[in-house]
């Protein structure tokens, strides 16, 4: 978007029918929503499904041509909300957000479109961040389907079954004027493969042409009575209606012969890979999915459909069933459903299965074994030894949680804050999502709770301090996703006395750089360049202070004393801006190198450590946690602590000597500036410097050798 | 049977390029009619912590159909395991990616620290010998050598580097020019990436290596006097401590003078004379003996600054070329204490006791200065600075550091005589003591409370020591001496 171009992955989006396309899972599905025309997208940034929100950015014309409207919401909920236009309309509508939590944001909008129904087909992508790498709290899509009555896809993890969802969620949604998630795990966004394209596909029907006809029904609206029609329409009309479709279109699978010993497995489309690797290192199936058991893959896993699932149980003793995640939904389904049909068939989930974490194809065949030794001994794999690494050796391996970039702008406003604490003692900090949320790991240790995005100044409204005034920090993401509204706005109102850090760093940084209202870029597309500031006084802050460079620890600490002290009432909120340096960076880097090659003078600095000066405390470190700051075996060879080293990938931010000023540290650290292509004058000038100091610097080596050892 | 799937997993930390690498080995891969594919978790990783890339390649039956690959490498089931780095490769390791009798296992053997390791407040580094050993057993074969060095030599990229010696394993079955052909097909920085790649298939073919580390041969004296010292250590000290004694004489030579180095010398003696064999505590205390004797002052900064020497480390190290030009600026903060420090006992004293004038002045001294070392000017001041040394010992800090030694030589000395390893372990609280403003007065603190409750076992004296560097609010040594 802003600073990186996904050109490259837009043009991939032309492909036409016949073509393959090799791409991640969730550029399939990119290319997957122009083949159904789709009339209009929208979505928030997150991962894992970021990716599709970025292209689309950048295929603004290929979008153009085809009609289709794109936008990036303010939040998931505005996304959301625009799934009103398949409301009245047939307009084939997508949107996108990360899940759980952007469905929790969306909910209220989500609720309401699955009332009163859809005419065109609603399709919300989700990226499930569940599992390994996970950043979120380890909760199911699966609960909104089921308390909204959405459809919930969740197809095998190839791209061509991915692909197919798309287009079949659309039609599932039309046939049942029901709105329909697809889900899509971490893993499957970020797969790669291939899949062989069809042509894009113009919408039947462009947003623009439905605004210039406008169609109304009340009976569509949720407001009584007509939302107690919507409920008996929801059961009497539009769920059958999807049962019938995922039946007669054959949205689930059958693997494997339709009895073997007396057993069967259900599985989750997204797993069923996991659960045919495991098969496979059992005995139990091949490569290519030739399963010895009976195998009914869920690609959609709600609802369930009564009759398939009673024709697969009838005449098994038990069927294991591969759920991921808590509660176990569909296994209560599906004893609901046994216990209906009259079936004797034990379901066996969660009691062999364990009940949290990822089910990986080693939990899975665990989990598998078990099973077949309790129902199947014949067919049973015999136990593997695991021989794990000697606790000895293991401890030596250190954990790596995540942390700020190299350069980071962040990073001195978390050092600032480390320094006051020295002065003023330990504060309450109430963080948010973002990049900033590293601050509660080490080496900064800050941060007392964080309840979602945009919400760190809500989460401190709590707190009404007598002498001590707690801290909130906010994203310049999170402020326009809520905060402003949520946590600034609340503050003015109730009159809380709390100090808001805004860290406006010119991007929605933490899911890859977008461009928010706040954004220094000009972006022809939206509108930027809204200051945070006049935002927080039209809302009636009146304490606002706003600092330019973040790196400037000395301004950046006394102005939070300033805020944690002065007599003023209501919010404090001080908004430190600093671009992101991952984006400045990729903006920068190509330009210098070009004017370097083209013989301009450029100035490259960075800083360095003096390693016969620093004795190896760190505490540089522990005020920094830079990635290009590291340490190196000491070379002074009476000295065994580690020195202090300053990588090669240093940006030169100029933290590193903040610090060591602000917090009295050592004289270790040097910043080296490099000029490249210097002019004349400035050449003549430095050799006769140089020259002068050489001279010296000789004459004191000779003396030093005189007296040397 | 020719094999039909190969799993490979990739460890990398984030910015290492390890999706590069995937992409390159799934790019060969269908150049040669494989199907490939490549899945990972980057989320939060990405800034900087740990990814495993997974890559799966395969063929399809004779019928045609397409097999199901797996999302993730799965314990005991990897046939390649690369890791940029040496821990990573633990990494791989500790979730059995890596099993003896099957996995190609091809790691880096440079470190990059964690965050725990470089936070420290002494060496919190991890042991990387176990590792190695551990990565040898639990592999078919290990690859092993420093690949940061291989790809900074080549002036490319670790991934380029980790690429090379895939295909130099032999471990995928295609041929060295679909590799380089996968390099250019993906046309960024061709040329360097073909480099790192030729460096990492050599070095995967020679022997397992770790990186070089810096050898501290022990010095050969120079001039008489540095002669005449060195033939009175041989011939006072026992041998185990003259290592340690001679870099100790030769670091005091440079620190202050050949008196200095005497003074040394003889403090050093009356400890070996209550020593017994194997002389530890002779050979540490000459070690942190040198240290604190050479204790950190401005006019050790000042001289250390300008020495011809650190203007040619400083370029290698900021790899300036000699084309082009190169300032350095130094971030000083001296207080009023350090300046005293440094002048005559009884003037520093009477400045830092007289507290209207030393308020008066103290304005000067609240600012951290930035130094240009390469300006004249400040090359000019800090070298009349470091010219100070001929009058050091006559300065406050001086005297206040030699009554701190003495006070600890005798405690050690006498520990000695009815406690060895208890008076090792006094000796090597000289650890403490080191950095500059608040690090040195909080590192002198800790030392003192330390000494002041007497511990009276060698195990009691390293809990403290412990303790104390273990955190920098000084909890843990509290505890630690309520519980003594």
């Amino acid at each position: 978007m802003a600073e990186r171009s996904f050109v490259a992955e837009a043009r991939k989006l032309t492909a036409g029918a016949g073509e393959t396309f090799t791409g991640e899972g969730i550029l399939a599905v990119t290319k997957a929503l122009l083949q159904s025309g789709v009339a209009y997208v929208g979505g928030y940034q997150g991962s894992p499904i970021s990716h599709l929100m970025d292209v689309f950015a950048d295929a603004s014309d290929l979008l153009e041509s085809l009609g289709v409207h794109f936008e990036a919401s303010a939040s998931e909920a505005s996304a959301a909300a625009m799934l009103a236009a398949s409301v009245n309309y047939p307009l084939r509508g997508a949107v996108v957000w990360k899940s759980v939590v952007g469905t929790n944001v969306a909910s209220d909008a989500l609720s309401n479109v699955a009332s009163g129904g859809v005419t065109g087909g609603a399709l919300v992508i989700v990226g499930e961040d569940y599992g390994e790498g996970s950043s979120i709290m380890q909760e199911r899509t699966h609960a909104f389907a089921m308390k909204s009555q959405i459809w919930l896809l969740d197809p095998r993890p190839n791209l061509p079954s991915i692909v197919a969802a798309v287009e079949q969620g659309f039609a599932l949604s039309e046939a049942s004027n029901t709105p329909v998630m697809l889900q899509m795990r971490v893993r499957s966004c970020h797969m790669t493969g291939s899949f062989t394209a069809k042509d894009n596909v113009r919408p039947k029907m462009t947003v623009a042409e439905a605004a210039a006809a406008p169609q109304r029904d009340t009976n569509r609206i949720v407001l009584p009575p007509a939302n107690f029609l919507h409920e008996v329409e929801k059961i009497e009309k539009r769920w059958p209606a999807g049962i019938a479709y995922v039946r007669d279109q054959h949205l689930n699978e059958w693997f494997g012969p339709d009895e073997a010993h007396g057993i069967g497995i259900i599985v989750q489309g997204g797993l069923y890979n996991n659960l045919n690797r495991a098969m496979e290192l059992s005995g139990l199936s091949s490569a290519f999915g030739d399963s010895a058991l009976p195998v009914y893959c869920l690609n959609v896993t709600y609802p369930l459909i009564p009759d398939e699932v009673s024709a697969f149980c009838r005449g098994k003793r038990a069927v294991l069933v591969v759920e991921e995640g808590q509660p176990e939904f569909i296994e209560h389904e599906l004893n609901t459903l046994v216990r209906r049909a009259g079936i004797d068939c034990r379901i066996i989930g969660k009691d062999t299965l364990p009940r949290a974490g990822e089910y990986s194809a080693q939990v899975i065949r665990k989990g598998l074994s078990d099973f077949l030794h309790a129902w199947a001994p014949e067919i049973a794999p015999a136990e593997t030894t695991e021989s794990p690494l000697p606790a000895p050796v293991a401890r030596q391996i250190p954990q790596r949680p995540a942390g700020f970039c190299t350069g980071c702008p962040e990073r001195p406003v978390f050092t600032a804050m480390k320094l006051l604490e020295r002065e003023l003692g330990p504060a309450h900090v109430s963080a948010d999502i973002g990049c900033h949320l590293f601050s509660i790991l080490p080496p900064f240790n800050i941060g007392n709770t964080t309840m979602g995005y945009g919400l760190g100044t809500a989460g401190a409204s709590a707190f009404k301090p007598k002498g001590k005034r707690a801290i909130a920090v906010m994203g310049d993401g999170g402020f326009w996703h809520n905060g402003l509204t949520s946590g600034i706005g609340n503050a003015v109102f109730n009159k809380d006395d709390t100090v808001t850090i805004v860290i406006d760093n010119g991007y929605s940084a933490a899911t890859g750089g977008q461009d928010i209202p706040s954004s220094r870029a000009d972006n022809k597309r939206r509108a930027t360049r809204n200051p945070i500031e006049r935002a927080i006084r039209g809302v009636g802050g009146a304490w606002v202070r706003t600092i330019e460079r973040t790196y400037d620890i000395k301004q950046m600490r006394d102005t939070l004393r300033e805020a944690l002290t002065a007599p003023d009432k209501g919010p404090k909120v001080i908004i430190a801006q600093s671009e992101c340096m991952l984006n400045r960076q990729r903006r920068e880097k190509p330009l210098m190198r070009k004017a370097e090659k083209d013989g301009k003078r450029v100035v490259r600095e960075r800083f360095g450590v003096d390693s016969d000066t620093c004795t190896g405390d760190h505490s540089c470190i522990r005020l920094s946690g830079c990635p290009s700051l590291s340490i190196k075996p000491n070379p002074d060879p009476l000295r065994r602590d580690p020195v202090a080293h300053v990588e090669n990938s240093c940006v030169g931010c100029g933290l590193c000597g903040e610090v060591s000023h602000a917090a009295v540290l050592c004289p270790s650290f040097y910043r080296a500036s490099i000029v490249s292509n210097p002019g004349r004058v400035e050449r003549t000038w430095m050799k006769m410097r140089q020259a002068i100091i050489k001279r010296l610097q000789q004459r004191d080596t000779r003396a030093r050798l005189a007296r040397a050892f | 049977m020719q094999q039909n799937r190969f799993s490979i997993a990739i460890l990398a930390l984030g910015g290492q390029g390890g999706g590069v690498l995937a992409d390159w080995i799934q790019h060969i891969a269908r150049e040669a009619g494989w199907l490939a594919q490549g899945t990972s978790v980057p989320g939060v990783a990405q800034r900087t912590g740990s990814t495993v890339y997974y890559v799966e390649l395969a063929t399809p039956d004779d019928e045609g159909r397409t097999p199901i690959m797996a999302q993730m490498p799965m314990p005991g089931d990897v046939d390649i395991v690369v890791a940029s780095e040496l821990m990573e490769t633990g990494r791989a390791l500790l979730r059995g990616f890596s099993t003896a009798g099957r996995t190609t296992l091809i790691g880096s053997t440079h470190r990059i620290y964690a965050i725990s390791e470089k936070a420290a407040m002494s060496d919190g580094r991890g042991n990387g010998d176990a590792i190695v050993a551990a990565a040898g057993e639990r592999s078919k074969r290990f690859i092993g050598f420093d690949m940061e060095a291989a790809a900074e030599g080549t002036n490319s990229v670790i991934s380029a580097v980790m690429f090379g010696a895939l295909a130099a394993s032999g471990a995928l079955p295609f041929g060295r020019d679909l590799y380089e052909k996968a390099i250019r097909d993906s046309g960024i920085a061709v040329a360097t990436n073909l480099a790192g790649f030729d460096a990492g298939w050599r070095a995967a073919e020679g022997a397992l290596t770790m990186p070089v580390e810096e050898s501290h041969p022990v010095p050969q004296a120079s001039t008489t006097v540095g002669k005449a010292l060195e033939a009175r250590a041989r011939a006072n000290l026992p041998e185990a401590a003259i290592p340690n004694a001679l870099h100790g004489i030769q670091r005091l030579m440079d620190y202050q003078d050949a008196a200095y180095a005497g003074l040394f010398l003889e403090r050093l003696e009356s400890v070996a004379a209550k020593d017994q064999s194997p002389f530890t505590l002779t050979a540490e205390a000459a070690r942190h003996l040198a240290l604190w004797m050479s204790y950190e002052d401005s006019i050790r900064v000042a001289d250390l600054k300008t020495r011809e020497t650190r203007i040619a480390r400083v370029r290698g190290e900021v790899k300036a070329s000699d084309e082009q030009l190169l300032t350095i600026t130094e971030f000083m903060h001296p207080r009023l204490r350090e300046i005293c420090e440094i002048l005559p006992a009884r003037l520093g004293r009477a400045i830092l006791s007289n507290e209207m004038f030393s308020r008066s002045i103290s304005g000067f001294f609240t600012h951290g200065r930035h130094v240009e070392t390469t300006s004249l000017r400040w090359f000019l001041l800090l070298r009349t600075l470091a010219g100070m040394r001929r009058w050091r010992p006559i300065s406050m800090r001086f005297a206040d550091e030699q009554a701190r030694i003495e006070t600890w030589l005798e405690r050690v000395r006498t520990a000695a005589a009815s406690d060895n390893a208890l008076a090792i372990e006094l000796v090597r609280c000289q650890r403490l003591i080191k950095g500059y403003c608040d690090t040195f007065e909080r590192g002198l603190g800790n030392f003192e409370r330390i000494m002041a409750a007497q511990p009276q076992s060698a195990e009691e004296v390293s809990r403290l020591c412990t303790a104390a560097l273990s955190d920098e609010g000084g909890q843990a040594l509290e505890e630690a001496l309520k519980a003594a």
